[in-house]
C-alpha cells in the first residue's frame, strides 16, 4: 500500500516535471523542471532498491549535468530564443508520429503484460545480499571490466572532444 | 491501487520516452532538444531498473550505469558544440542552423 501510494507520487514528480520542461519558453524553468522530474526518477530507484543508483542519480544527474545545463544556459544568451516561436512548423506531424508510436507501445505492453510476471529466481533479498553498492562493484569489476574500460575511454573522448568544441582558436 | 508490478514501471517508463520525443522532434531550443534526450535516456533507465528488481538480477542496475555514463559524454560534448554554433551563429535555434541544406 505505501509502496503503490509512493510510485504514484514519483510517478507524477517525473511526468509533470517532464511535461513542464518540453513546454515552458523559458530554459531556466525547463532545468527547473527537469531536476524535478530527475529526482523522481530517483526515487522510483529507491523503490526498486537500487540504493547506489539512487546516489549516482542525483550526484551526478542533479548536481552534474543539470549544474552544466545551467552554466551554458547563462553562457549563451537565451532571452532572444525566449521571445520567438517556441516550436517547429512541423509540430503537428511529430505529434502524429508520436501518437501512433504510442498507441503501438501501449497496445503491446497490455497484450503482453503477462509475460512481464517474472518468477522470482531467489529470494528477495538475494538482490542486495551484502549490500547493493558491494553487489554492483563486484559485478562490475569482474564479468564487465571490458565494458567498465571502454567507458572510460569514451569519457576521456568527451573530455577532449567538449574542450576541443568551446575552445575559442583550435 | 493494487500492488504495483512491472507493467506500471513499463507504462510510466514508455509515456516518459513518448514525452522526451514530443520535445526532440518539436522544440528549436537546442538547449531543451537536449534536455530531452536527457529525458528519455531516464526512460531507458527505469525499465532497466524495473527488470532488475523484477529478475533479481543486479546486471539491469550495471546497464544503468553505463547509460548514465553516455549521457554525461552526450551532455558535455552536446553543450560543447552549443557552444561552438553560438559562438559562429548567435542563434541557439536548430532550424536556423541550416547551412547544410541545399
Amino acid at each position: 500500500m505505501m509502496d503503490a501510494l509512493f510510485f504514484y507520487l514519483f510517478a507524477a514528480l517525473v511526468l509533470g516535471g517532464a511535461i513542464f520542461t518540453v513546454t515552458r519558453r523559458n530554459a531556466v524553468h525547463s532545468a527547473i523542471s527537469l531536476i524535478v522530474s530527475l529526482i523522481g526518477v530517483a526515487g522510483l530507484y529507491l523503490l526498486q532498491q537500487a540504493e547506489f543508483l539512487f546516489a549516482v542519480q542525483i550526484v551526478l544527474y542533479v548536481g552534474g549535468i543539470m549544474v552544466l545545463f545551467l552554466f551554458v544556459i547563462m553562457l549563451v544568451n537565451l532571452d532572444q530564443a525566449a521571445k520567438e516561436r517556441q516550436f517547429n512548423g512541423q509540430w503537428w506531424i511529430a505529434l502524429l508520429c508520436v501518437a501512433v508510436i504510442g498507441v503501438e507501445i501501449f497496445y503491446f505492453v497490455r497484450k503482453g503484460a503477462s509475460a512481464f510476471q517474472m518468477p522470482v529466481v531467489a529470494a528477495p533479498a538475494a538482490l542486495n545480499a551484502g549490500g547493493n553498492t558491494e553487489q554492483i562493484a563486484t559485478t562490475l569489476f569482474s564479468q564487465y571490466l571490458l565494458p567498465f574500460e571502454i567507458a572510460s575511454v569514451l569519457l576521456l573522448v568527451a573530455v577532449v572532444g567538449s574542450v576541443i568544441m568551446a575552445k575559442k582558436r583550435i | 491501487m493494487g500492488p504495483i508490478t512491472t507493467t506500471h514501471y513499463i507504462a510510466l517508463s514508455a509515456a516518459l520516452l513518448l514525452i522526451g520525443t514530443i520535445g526532440v522532434l518539436t522544440r528549436r531550443n537546442i538547449v531543451i532538444v537536449l534536455m530531452s534526450i536527457e529525458l528519455i535516456l531516464n526512460a531507458v533507465n527505469i525499465n532497466l531498473i524495473a527488470f532488475s528488481h523484477a529478475l533479481q538480477n543486479v546486471n539491469g542496475q550495471i546497464f544503468a550505469i553505463f547509460v548514465i555514463t553516455d549521457a554525461v559524454a552526450e551532455a558535455a560534448v552536446g553543450l560543447g558544440i552549443l557552444i561552438a554554433l553560438f559562438r559562429n551563429k548567435e542563434t541557439v535555434l536548430a532550424d536556423e542552423v541550416d547551412l547544410l541544406k541545399w
